[in-house]
């Protein structure tokens, strides 16, 4: 049985607008104008137990929203929602014992107090036994590296050692399922490769399921077998991270660097995308033309010190998806 | 530890960090005290007829207002307002705790801590210099410190209610400039309540503000007998309860509507 079921989720919110200046302001005092905007419009999915599901789309597309109300926080419109057999919103205290949340943008720690007192807390206010604790702070300790940043208040924490801070402080209670709402925002490459390191192997290793909202690319390629994207309220593509590649197109990518300088390059069945100094870019279609026959081609008229050959980058992917669902 | 605990002790030792703004604090209400003393002072020289107060019990009526003012509720605390503000809502309903219940414990401690802080040197500060006297006697001081516990929690009840609102108005400046002039006013902390005209004075009766300052207050100085601290504490556990239930009702309405600031 799923984990977590979501089905024609709904929210709407009411946005109050005005026109800009002193006119608009003044307009804005006599009749306010509101527009009803479809956060959610009819979204559905499901998720087994220990899935790493990346949950992407462009801003506004829905992604907090979903996961505010996964969490329990928003009541929807309309549409189900189970997360362990339990209504979010309706269940909330018992809920969200079992689940840990982190949102990049925002900490949950106490901005006062040294690390260690904000997880002292934390077991407090979630009321976990004192061995359990014991066991799990120091389990979190030594795989995020927190020993000499126990007794640092968090105001003193660079952003890199407060997101590793927050992941801790999220799994203190020890949940079953993990949101994690961009947790890579803003972190230099080192931190981010450790927030990735620390997620693979908590799902990986202890089977916590965890939904990952993100914009950055790298973070779905390393972690998730499985994305949802999300646009303008309702869901575009559920599946396997090739088939979003798939979905929007089958080209592929080759990129030569040749030993002289200056050469034109050219090939029927490829196009140029970009060109550096002695190194070219170009994109072909494999259906039209395999790899190899490409290579031998250009190997045969050009004198070439070094190939290879990979997808079109996710970034671009992700991109054109959104341009396609004319976001 | 129960979950509201903890926290009420967090909240009490970080409020204790702030040893600059108490000392601020401090410093005003001193001020304050000594101009409205001798205001006072000033009034029962140039006045023949009977006081319903003795100009001693006046001055120290007043000193224990300036004492205990961040007892009153007449501002909203700083973290729950950020809260409110900027969307940290989100986080506190991610706690398996009762959203009311965690509110009021953070403004108990916000407010006890405050007011530890700076009622210790201006009560002794007054009590040296400044002709503050000490409770009327030992069950008058008793009886007071029964009654300001009922004060502090009716104080954290209509705070919360100020809170709740927020949710409405996002900002807290229209609730709690309001609620200033009533509260500052009606409880007996800017003018005794027994100096105000008897027609005033059965309006005051009638409503929350006095169990806040002028009835603990009368119970120090021993112009109110200890045998009414049963009614007085009656009193004030009654609007408590009323303020909860409303604050209560109206956060389970905001809950529902709450857009969560910043999507």
């Amino acid at each position: 049985m799923p984990q977590i079921i979501v089905e024609n989720l709904c929210k709407t919110f009411t946005v109050h607008e005005r026109s800009s200046g002193m006119g608009g302001a003044l307009r804005g005092v006599i009749r306010r104008r509101s527009r009803q905007v479809h956060a959610l419009d009819g979204i559905s999915f499901s998720v087994e137990p220990g899935e790493l599901i990346g949950y992407i789309g462009p801003n506004g597309a829905g992604k907090s929203t979903t996961v505010k109300v996964l969490g329990g926080i928003l009541v929807p419109d309309g549409g189900r929602c189970v997360v362990m057999g339990r209504v979010p919103w309706k269940q909330r205290i018992e809920h969200v014992r079992s689940i840990g949340v982190v949102f990049g943008q925002r900490t949950q720690l106490w901005w006062d107090l040294p690390v260690v007192e904000s997880f002292d807390l934390l077991r407090d206010i979630y009321r976990v036994p004192r061995d359990a604790y014991a066991r799990t702070r120091a389990e979190m300790t030594e795989l995020l590296d927190l020993a000499p940043l126990l007794d640092v208040p968090v105001r003193q924490l660079s952003l890199g050692q407060r997101m590793r801070c927050d992941l801790a402080a999220s799994l203190l209670h020890s949940p079953d399922i993990l949101f994690l709402d961009e947790p890579t925002i803003g972190l230099d490459a080192v931190s981010k490769l450790a927030v990735r390191d620390f997620v693979r192997r908590l799902n990986r290793q202890r089977g916590v399921t965890v939904i990952l909202t993100t914009h950055d690319m790298d973070d779905i390629e390393a972690l998730c077998s499985r994305v949802v994207v999300i646009a303008n309220g309702q869901i575009a593509l559920d599946g396997p991270l090739e088939e979003l590649r798939r979905r929007v197109s089958s080209e592929r990518r080759l990129t030569v660097d040749l030993a002289g300088d200056g050469e034109e390059v050219f090939d029927p069945d490829a196009i140029l995308v970009r060109r550096e100094g002695n190194r070219v870019e170009l994109s072909f279609d494999p259906s039209r033309v395999s790899a190899a026959t490409l290579i031998a081609r250009l190997a045969q008229r050009h004198e070439v010190s070094d190939l290879f050959v990979q997808d079109v980058p996710i970034e671009e992917v992700v991109a054109r998806l959104y341009a396609e669902m004319g976001t | 530890m129960t979950p509201y605990f903890a926290i009420l002790r967090a909240r009490f030792a970080a409020v204790l960090q702030y040893r600059a703004a108490a000392f601020a604090g401090f410093g005003t209400q001193l001020a304050f005290g000594l101009v409205l003393i001798y205001v006072y002072e000033a009034f029962y020289r140039s006045s023949r007829g009977p006081q319903p107060m003795a100009l001693g019990e006046v001055v120290t009526y007043i000193w224990l207002g300036q004492a205990l003012l961040s007892l009153l509720p007449w501002d909203t605390e700083p973290d729950v307002r950020a809260l409110i503000r900027d969307g940290g809502v989100a986080y506190e309903l991610l706690r398996p705790v009762d959203l009311y219940a965690l509110w009021y414990v953070r403004t108990v401690a916000w407010r006890l801590a405050r007011a530890a802080l700076r009622s210790t040197p201006l009560v002794i500060v007054a009590m040296v210099f400044f002709q503050m006297r000490p409770p009327a006697s030992l069950a008058a001081g008793l009886a007071w410190a029964a009654a300001t516990a009922g004060a502090v929690a009716l104080a954290c009840a209509m705070t919360s209610l100020y809170h709740v609102s927020m949710l409405w108005t996002v900002a807290g400046e229209g609730v709690t400039t309001i609620s200033a002039t009533l509260v500052l006013f009606l409880s007996g902390m800017m003018i005794p309540l027994p100096l105000l005209p008897a027609w005033v004075q059965r309006i005051t009766a009638a409503l929350p503000f006095r169990g806040l300052v002028d009835l603990p207050f009368r119970l120090y100085i021993g112009s109110i007998p200890t045998e009414r601290l049963a009614g007085i504490l009656l009193e004030q556990a009654g609007w408590t309860l009323a303020f909860v239930a409303l604050g209560r009702w109206l956060l389970n309405r905001g809950l529902r509507r709450v857009a969560v600031q910043g999507g």
